[in-house]
């Protein structure tokens, strides 16, 4: 029922990752990484990951409603 | 060591916020009828349900008290998910759903009304709601009180803040809103600790360099120290621990407990109320990587390592005194503490001792751990996700205890026959004073120190003998209402009896055990009492429900028809693809399970 949750995953997760990775470019070599992360400017790598994340959520969720749509064709089409 | 958030962390945490109560505005227009609201019209598909009825779960009993416990424990944690719940997430995936679904019951207890008999259901039902409110007051009371010690976050603003978010988004949108959310959690709470257990597991150098580290061969095992409660830091042995955990307690909670059962409830069809339990099983095999190593590892690193990683040369020792730099606000002081595990506090803030060790604050390991390697950015991430594991366990309690007052109490007993739109509407009332009464509960936890003991006492007492309630009403037709309703009494009795005689070694009386004045047997552990408390309140309630039953009238086969092993059609999945059924998948966790026990064996 509703929408498809896909959606905002997908948007919330590629919202973080633009939002941390692109902080953590900004930030590049900053000491808070030696501090705590072992020196990997953790923020930049996991921000892409969760980009993909994201952006395989919204692929998904497209692929979820080219489906629904083609099927609501037959529907009608055999009505 | 005091962590300062910076305007990155708060904006993650500001989106995330954001994100969930707008599901919930998206959502409410969708919210009909009191299906709608209640079980979500019955529409959801699998994978969702699967993904909600593991995060409903997961609470600040699992991310936090895991930690806590791979921390004190180590490895042998991982039997509270590879042999307290896998087996018991099978079992009421193929045996269990079909009637829970197919009886059509709006609720548990309700699927206890048409089973057995009223009187069943509303000991059920009263019992519950009380339970699920107290556990949701205790899981606000938990984060409040973690938010303040970590953060220096307001103790009331934070708990007023995370009910009226989980207001917010359940009483607009119900249970649809809660499961999305959930679904949403989840991811969170995967995403944000797979960075900290690599990150962890990385400094330690990997799992040889954990086990090196801790230097306890006890605690990088889970069965091979089983044989004798002395052998191992859990004090207990392979039988109690399978029979009370892998047995009672683990199939008492996941086959009767609403909270989780709901999710499944809402399916969008039989076989996906099948797979529901099954495909949660997934990822929960592979939790105790997320949640249990951060704990272990928590116990053997230093505080801020220099520049270049020298940290990893240096195991830190017990007791070894790493003491931080105070802070201009105050912050958690690592002195009397293990690796980055800080001791607990007495009144006057020194360290608190017992029987000359330091009592350690185990249930911060976890967000120390977070703190310690997170940076400002992931930190946000980090902090979003201990949250989301409060707040899903937070609507979990709230959505069910809407549905078992609305449909048992206030239709059940109260307003037998109003309208639809009436129960929609006392669905939506339900909530807010279902949250009012859990911030209350937060508020008494705050007062009693001992009433998570008292709140994990009494679950054990109503739990444990319901599964026995449940395997004869679906199993056996000649169980009677009679024999369930007694057999119920019965088993918390007998759980209350065992309590009060026993005690675990170093305890003293009360809480703890042996209020009933005589101490006939002590335990090595806690744990171990607990499970043979669980152990013996569900042999009693077996016995006594099987007692009564035979010696009361039975209902005629017609009336069960569904309800019953017996005496329904055996569930068919057709038009399914073999990775689809559910006895496939249900072998094929059994299997990984297995092989994850070997593993670690």
């Amino acid at each position: 029922m509703g929408f498809d949750i896909r959606l905002p995953i997908g948007i919330m997760f590629s919202v973080f990752g633009v939002l941390v990775g692109g902080y953590g470019a900004a930030t590049w070599g900053n000491e808070m990484y030696a501090r705590h992360s072992l020196g990997i400017d953790i923020n930049l790598w996991w921000g892409i990951a969760m980009l993909v994340f994201g952006a395989g959520m919204l692929l998904l969720a497209r692929r979820g409603r080219a489906v629904a749509r083609a099927a609501n064709k037959n529907v009608k089409a055999v009505q | 060591m005091h962590p300062h958030p910076h305007w990155i962390d708060y904006s993650v945490i500001g989106i995330y916020f954001t994100f969930i109560l707008g599901i919930g505005f998206v959502l409410k227009k969708y919210m009909k009828t009191s299906t709608d609201f209640f079980l979500s019209g019955r529409s959801i598909p699998a994978w969702i349900t699967g993904l909600a009825f593991l995060s409903a779960n997961l609470g600040a009993q699992e991310v936090i008290g895991m930690g806590a416990s791979g921390a004190k424990y180590g490895i042998m944690t991982s039997h509270f998910y590879w042999v307290g719940a896998i087996p018991a997430m099978i079992f009421v995936g193929i045996f269990m759903m079909p009637f829970y679904y197919g009886s059509r019951a709006r609720s548990v207890p309700e699927y206890l009304k048409l089973r057995f008999d009223e009187k069943t259901r509303g000991l059920n039902a009263i019992s519950f709601a009380t339970m699920t409110v107290f556990s949701s007051g205790v899981s606000m009371y938990a984060m409040g009180k973690l938010m303040q010690l970590l953060l220096g976050w307001n103790f009331n603003a934070s708990i007023l803040l995370a009910a009226l978010i989980v207001l917010g988004y359940t009483a607009l949108g119900g249970l649809t809103s809660a499961i999305y959310n959930e679904v949403l959690q989840f991811f969170l709470i995967v995403l944000g600790f797979i960075p900290l257990t690599f990150l962890g597991l990385r400094d330690v150098g990997g799992w040889s360099g954990l086990k090196a580290r801790i230097g306890n061969d006890a605690m990088v095992h889970s069965w091979k120290y089983l044989g004798h409660s002395n052998a191992n830091p859990m004090g207990v042995e392979w039988f109690g621990m399978l029979m009370g955990l892998g047995f009672v307690l683990s199939f008492g909670y996941w086959c009767t407990d609403f909270l989780v059962v709901q999710r499944a409830m809402a399916a969008d069809s039989m076989t996906s109320a099948r797979r529901t339990p099954l495909i949660a099983a997934f990822p929960k095999m592979l939790f105790p990587f997320l949640v249990i190593l951060p704990g272990m590892i928590a116990g053997v690193v230093a505080a801020n390592s220099m520049s270049g990683g020298a940290s990893a040369g240096t195991p830190a020792k017990a007791g070894s005194a790493v003491v931080s730099q105070a802070t201009a606000g105050g912050g958690i002081s690592l002195e009397g503490g293990k690796g980055i595990i800080p001791a607990k506090l007495d009144g006057s803030g020194k360290p608190l001792i017992k029987d000359g060790k330091t009592v350690l604050d185990y249930d911060l390991a976890t967000p120390m751990m977070l703190v310690r390697y997170f940076p400002s950015g992931l930190l946000g991430l980090g902090l979003c996700a201990l949250m989301a594991s409060f707040m899903s366990g937070m609507d979990g309690n709230t959505t069910a205890f809407n549905a078992v007052w609305t449909y048992d109490i206030y239709q059940g007993y109260i307003n037998k026959n109003a309208s639809d739109q009436h129960y929609l509407w006392m669905g939506r009332v339900a909530t807010v004073f279902g949250l009012l009464a859990a911030v209350a509960a937060a508020y008494i936890a705050r007062e009693f120190n001992n009433i998570m003991d008292v709140l994990q006492l009494v679950f054990a007492f109503v739990n444990a003998p319901l599964f026995a309630t449940f395997l004869l009403g679906m199993f056996w037709k000649r169980a009677t209402g009679h024999g369930a309703f007694c057999g119920l009494i019965g088993g918390t009795a007998a759980a209350a009896l065992h309590h009060g005689l026993t005690l675990p070694a170093g305890s003293v009386v009360g809480v703890k055990g042996g209020f009933l004045g005589l101490v006939v047997q002590r335990y090595p552990s806690e744990m171990a009492q607990n499970f043979w408390t669980a152990i013996f309140a569900w042999t009693t309630c077996f016995t006594v429900t099987i007692v009564v039953s035979l010696l009361t009238k039975p209902r005629p086969d017609a009336e069960l028809k569904g309800l019953v092993y017996a005496l329904t059609d055996k569930p068919k999945d057709m038009g399914l693809s073999w990775y689809q059924k559910p006895v496939v998948l249900a072998v094929v966790v059994l299997t990984a399970m297995v092989v994850l026990n070997w593993i670690f064996w």
